[in-house]
């Protein structure tokens, strides 16, 4: 492993974080979309909402993460993604925008009809948003974003077999996800219904999934052959390991052991995104560039890999810290209710 | 095919540049409140612990969901502008991302931690020992100014380009990333930024409160509402006119065509006038206020000192003239009218002991927020607009880094269209925050009941 392909695996699990915590949020949004009528969803819309109340922001720095390491270690293929993949990327930052904005504001405001205004957008943005950078993900992958300055298509390098399939995969992953968490977070909020609820959101969404990502095969096969060939290729053992975990993961919801479930649902994600990593090393841009050709100077690298570390060291603690309190609080708070 | 590409790259110039003006415009402002707000409340706090006071901690309490909400939305169009970096100047990012995009790595951890510790301080409010509270503020003040540093020295490279070397073809050669964070505009510019940061918090909140006494709420919590701030901004306003200095020293050293600019300054000479106002029309300033010698010895420290005028360029290498000189007089203009708010306050504190009684100082208290943010405003178009038509200076034009992708202007409208409803939306929630303090702030978690 060289240096530049170090500093892009520490990218890569800034990217994870970003697909298993940002994923998770941006699903608890899509329930809420589909949580039902005003009073109807109101508890479920109350739960998602002291879920991701306190960790929403830090969720979302996972992003800005990913996007300044590329532009700064690798600055031509992070342009040639940026001007080709403009559009998705563009409707993908407008989603963060509206959704951050409606779910900040939205408790501040009484008025019923602003309210549901900001949830509608809330809940809606968090649909669209994993969609349009699923398409991201699926257009790069697809080998459809050349190196160079708005080098590619504008349109066809997101509106194409691959990048639909990223852009739905993104969508049920995130709803996935986030079923799962919040059955553990009803159950300890004393709402058992709320967790059976969930649970049968996240088994179904668990086969809706697999079954997507069965007949995904078939479209990578026709749409994405170097993809495709790399999957079942060095990536098989991989895409073996999230098959797996998915379905321990299902058993384990089944079993109503909802903490170990997030354990091997967080696992069956994780391996998703490093399946399609693996697929496509060495190249960056698919099919041409590869991560060492994209790699910027040796200082800049350096410097950035100091700081990856040494910036970790300082966050990490934070992060536990602030998911900790959290938690910690809302168990006091349980047994409270409990006594 | 180049062509077409050109004609959409000339199409994309104006809409681009006016997308991310708007984009960094709207953002700055938030970005100054992160800098300067955690302080104010903490201090406030730490008062209120001291006196047992608590207007005090009811102001510090309210104060924090204040800050909570305009972090909230400092950091959704923060996120925006991350995108704009790469979707709108690729032909900025892509030869010289790996030179100066190593500072916005920095900026990731200190805008994560920033945010981390919002969250915390927060959710800790009652939760938490009054000392382990304020202690856990520390983080989020530290981490707020070190993620300023950050981007400030990422636009002070784009002022003052160095840490590279171009090889024969115009390539970027032996990056040194480091380096080109502290080129000579760094320093100045970080400190003249958090100046201005806490006068545009300290004047914004003050503000609030002096238009709440005006209307007859003369109050304990309303003094102490209006006196903590101003009292920031008062000492932060009289530091900041000497930086000024400092500043237009440094440009007038390493950019002389930007401050012939802010001069309005045609012709290269000797015992140069200080111009005030004016219309720059055909190479020449008309109607202006001028005061000999003035310029020279402001920028030579000599009267007789030569000053470099617009004429040392051919005239596409100079920036649009009345745009850079105008801004520059408003916010010279106004940091001036504050000083003497900020000299007001402090000569009849010093003389009673109180602040001053006449409703002429409430009244000029409660426009010095807007006036402040109006200044802060045009200094920042001084220095962007007065590095045109560069933008990376006397290296990289504008015009050719621009994304020259089809279509790409109609996100302008849809920014405009955003950035209208945001604004909307935080005016109406701090305004609910005012009114009833029991508002909840984004970050804030109620105890939940689903039973």
């Amino acid at each position: 492993m060289n240096l530049a392909e170090v500093v892009l695996g520490i990218m890569f699990v800034g990217l994870i974080a970003y697909g298993l915590f940002g994923g998770a949020d941006f699903g608890a949004g899509i329930w809420d979309l589909l949580a039902g009528g005003t009073r109807g969803g109101k508890r479920q819309r109350d739960l998602i909402e002291h879920s991701i109340g306190p960790v929403w922001e830090a969720n979302h720095v996972w992003l800005i993460f990913v996007l300044v390491v590329l532009w700064t270690g690798f600055s031509g293929a992070f342009v040639s993604v940026t001007t080709t993949l403009y559009v998705p990327l563009t409707l993908a930052a407008f989603g963060m925008i509206g959704r951050g904005a409606a779910f900040a504001f939205r408790k501040s405001v009484t008025e019923l009809g602003m309210r549901r205004f900001l949830g509608a957008l809330f809940a809606l943005s968090s649909l669209v948003t994993p969609y349009f950078l699923g398409t991201v993900v699926g257009g790069v992958a697809s080998g459809r974003v050349p190196p160079g300055i708005a080098a590619g298509d504008v349109v066809t390098s997101w509106v194409n077999p691959t990048a639909a399939l990223g852009g739905v995969l993104a969508v049920l992953v995130c709803a996935y996800l986030a079923a799962v968490f919040l059955c553990a977070d009803a159950r300890r909020a004393g709402a058992a219904d709320l967790a059976d609820g969930f649970r049968l959101r996240a088994l179904g969404t668990a086969a809706v999934t697999g079954a997507v990502g069965l007949g995904g095969f078939f479209v990578l096969r026709a749409d994405a052959p170097l993809l495709f060939a790399g999957l079942t290729g060095r990536g098989l053992p991989v895409v073996v390991v999230s098959v797996l975990a998915g379905l321990a993961a299902i058993a384990l919801l089944v079993l109503r052991r909802f903490a170990a479930a997030r354990v091997a649902s967080a696992l069956a994600v994780a391996t998703i995104l490093i399946g399609w990593a693996v697929a496509q090393y060495p190249y960056l841009l698919p099919p041409v560039l590869t991560i060492e050709a994209a790699a910027r100077g040796r200082a800049t690298l350096t410097a950035t890999l100091v700081v990856l570390i040494g910036g970790s060291v300082i966050l990490l603690p934070a992060l536990v810290y602030l998911y900790t309190l959290f938690q910690r609080a809302e168990h006091d708070a349980a047994e409270k209710v409990d006594a | 095919m180049l062509e077409t590409v050109l004609a959409d790259a000339a199409e994309n110039l104006y809409p681009a540049r006016m997308q991310m003006a708007l984009s960094l415009g709207w953002h700055i402002v938030f970005s100054c409140f992160g800098m300067a707000f955690p302080l104010i409340v903490v201090f406030t706090e730490w008062r209120a612990h001291r006196r047992g006071n608590p207007d005090l901690l009811e102001l510090a309490h309210t104060w924090a969901k204040a800050m909570g909400v305009l972090f909230a939305a400092g950091a959704v169009s923060g996120t925006l502008l991350s995108f704009e970096m790469g979707i709108l100047w690729p032909g900025l990012m892509e030869p010289f991302g790996e030179v100066f995009g190593f500072p916005f790595v920095l900026e990731g951890y200190a805008f994560f931690v920033e945010a981390i510790f919002v969250g915390i301080y927060l959710f800790g409010w009652n939760r938490m020992s009054a000392r382990a509270h304020m202690l856990s503020a520390l983080p989020m003040i530290v981490s707020g100014l070190a993620g300023a540093f950050f981007v400030i020295a990422a636009n002070a490279w784009m002022n003052n380009p160095t840490g590279f070397s171009l090889d024969a073809t115009g390539r970027v050669v032996d990056a040194d990333p480091v380096g080109a964070m502290f080129g000579p505009s760094t320093w100045p510019q970080f400190v003249h930024m958090t100046l201005a940061a806490y006068m545009v918090a300290g004047f914004s909140i003050a503000s609030v409160y002096a238009i709440g006494m005006l209307r007859g709420r003369r109050d304990r919590y309303h003094r102490f509402g209006l006196m903590i701030p101003l009292t920031v901004a008062a000492i932060a306003t009289p530091i900041q006119i000497g930086v000024g200095d400092w500043i237009a020293n440094v440009v007038a050293e390493n950019q002389p065509v930007k401050l012939a600019a802010m001069e309005g300054l045609y012709r290269t000479q000797a015992a140069a006038p200080l111009s005030l106002g004016g219309i720059y029309i055909d190479d020449e300033l008309r109607w202006s206020l001028e005061v000999p010698w003035g310029l020279s010895l402001l920028v030579t420290h000599d009267p007789n000192g030569v000053v470099i005028g617009l004429d040392s360029v051919a005239p596409e290498l100079r920036p649009p003239v009345n745009v850079v000189h105008l801004a520059y007089n408003t916010m010279v203009g106004i940091g001036s009218a504050l000083l003497l708010l900020a000299l007001w306050l402090a000569w009849t504190w010093w003389r009673h002991h109180r602040m001053p009684a006449s409703p002429w100082f409430l009244r000029a208290v409660a426009v010095s927020g807007a006036a402040a943010v109006l200044a802060m405003e045009a200094g920042w178009v001084t220095t962007e607009v007065g590095r045109q038509p560069f933008i990376v200076y006397g290296v990289l034009r504008t015009a050719d880094a621009v994304n020259p992708a089809p279509g790409l202007y109609l996100g302008f409208y849809a920014v405009v269209v955003i950035y209208i409803g945001l604004t909307v939306l935080t005016v109406y929630v701090l305004r609910r925050l005012a009114r009833s303090h029991s508002t909840p702030a984004p970050q804030d978690v109620e105890e939940l009941s689903l039973r």
